[in-house]
């Protein structure tokens, strides 16, 4: 009966919040543990948005930070222009060519992205290689932690701000129960889907 | 002296050949290896296995006052990996059995002094004469530990169901040669605890360390009391824990024992443990 007054009050029980920090300190430990993944996660990134715009690679910089509730993954790719090959057999992008300044915006974090993002016929392949990256880092973590890529939301956002963000996990709004499912809806390979920018960007 | 060094085994173990050296470590202090060590010992030892426990925790030694063999020690590792002393005149012969023997620590001394060859060495010369060669660990990831694990061909990884320690664990076990294939001890679990939801269960453990679990130990006063003593749990046969570690040395030497159900200490026991007197 206490118990049950206790728990109304504390919230969950703690165990279940030693679950919660432990998933999250060792993901933390096993990206610092694990530059040379990390390193090859960033030129892997590097290489899929070089294909469709010119990047400062010198200034990139990808960082991941531990959070209250996720571990994220930071890229500021700082882009010099939008390659114009590639800009013809892709939609144009809403944003002016000009060689754009850094900038770091944190996108909101799309929370479970299979709802707004890869259910869509969407060749996407910039998230899609930060994604995939993020889910081979997750086989070097020992941990069963889900990994989920969040792509930026590029819509009305202006190109040069699209700094990849991809949270390890949602923010949960009640007590967490460890979801199985890993970014399991992988977007189809570049090239056999429609090719967007966004949602809601027609071809 | 002598009088124990006699009755080292000379013979090899088995025909076949080697014994098997084993690590126990943790990174974390405090959760258990060394009692692991000292139960694992004498629950192999009653099965009738030569075995040998290598207190590697040089500055820190404690193996032997948890088997309570502290004042049978006269020389220790670094008197034999320096060459001061005969293996056989440092080896201290178990009160209880004859086929259980302790290499003590060096109590003076520091973990840097210990030579990581020569340990290996010492280690690959007991793995001749007996089936166990069980090396307790310091806690910690530096040089105590690299010469801990620098002659073990197995490891035991001692972990607590409590965060500080599975991270540790984690640590530890990435820092192993996979060749080792690491198991799990998962130690001082307290049942009522785990079914409240205010502590880590087993499998929330192993979900993250991901090793073939070897067994649990129940926290139980038991092992206090034992150790207050210097008698290994182990050989208590009405104590679940020893229970618990004796299944554990059955599983380690390849029988495929059931983990015992952890009993929950009812009231019963509980005045049964009063009438004992197990204080």
């Amino acid at each position: 009966m206490f118990d049950f007054f206790a728990r109304l009050f504390r919230g969950e029980p703690s165990g279940a919040k030693a679950k919660e920090r432990l998933r999250l300190v060792l993901l933390s430990d096993h990206l610092a543990l694990a530059p040379d993944v990390v390193e090859s996660l960033r030129r892997d990134l590097l290489d899929v948005i070089s294909r469709y715009v010119e990047v400062d690679v010198d200034n990139v910089d990808v960082t991941f930070e531990q959070r209250e509730h996720e571990v994220a993954m930071l890229a500021n790719v700082p882009i010099l222009s939008v390659r114009n090959g590639r800009a013809h057999s892709a939609p144009a992008p809403r944003t002016p060519l000009a060689p754009a300044p850094s900038l770091a915006a944190e996108a909101p974090s799309l929370a479970p992205l299979e709802e707004s993002f890869w259910t869509e016929p969407v060749a996407e392949p910039a998230p899609a290689a930060a994604a995939a990256a993020v889910d081979a880092l997750a086989e070097t973590d020992r941990a069963p932690a889900e990994t989920h890529g969040s792509p930026a939301e590029m819509d009305g956002l202006p190109l040069a701000d699209a700094a990849v963000v991809a949270g390890a996990a949602p923010k949960p709004t009640r007590p967490r129960r460890r979801r199985r499912r890993r970014t399991g809806t992988m977007p189809p390979p570049p090239g056999t889907g429609e090719q967007r920018w966004g949602n809601s960007a027609p071809p | 002296m002598r009088e124990f060094a006699s009755e080292v085994p000379a013979a090899p173990p088995q025909e076949h050949g080697r014994g098997r050296s084993i690590v126990i470590t943790s990174g974390k202090g405090g959760v258990g290896k060394t009692t692991t060590t000292a139960n694992l010992g004498a629950a192999l030892a009653a099965r009738g296995a030569r075995v040998v426990m290598i207190d590697a925790d040089v500055g820190l030694r404690n193996l032997d006052i948890v088997l309570g063999l502290e004042s049978r020690v006269r020389y220790h590792l670094l008197d034999v990996l320096e060459e001061r002393v005969e293996l056989d005149d440092a080896l201290v012969r178990d009160k209880r059995s004859e086929l259980l023997f302790l290499l003590a620590a060096a109590q003076a001394r520091e973990k840097e002094d210990v030579d990581t060859a020569q340990m290996t060495a010492l280690v690959e010369r007991l793995r001749e004469r007996f089936d166990y060669v069980l090396i307790d660990s310091p806690a910690g990831i530096e040089v105590g530990f690299r010469n801990a694990i620098a002659g073990a061909d197995e490891a035991l990884i001692v972990c607590m169901p409590e965060v500080s320690s599975v991270r540790d664990a984690d640590r530890v076990v990435g820092l192993l040669p996979p060749a080792m294939r690491p198991q799990l001890i998962v130690n001082r679990v307290r049942p009522h605890l785990v079914r409240k939801g205010k502590m880590l269960s087993v499998d929330d453990v192993n979900a993250i360390l991901r090793l073939p679990l070897l067994g649990v130990i129940v926290d139980e006063p038991a092992v206090i009391t034992a150790t207050n003593r210097g008698e290994p749990v182990a050989l208590d046969a009405s104590s679940q824990t020893g229970s618990a570690f004796r299944a554990i040395a059955a599983r380690l030497a390849g029988e495929d024992v059931a983990a015992p159900a952890p009993r929950e200490a009812g009231v019963l026991a509980k005045l049964g443990a009063l009438f004992r007197g197990r204080r």
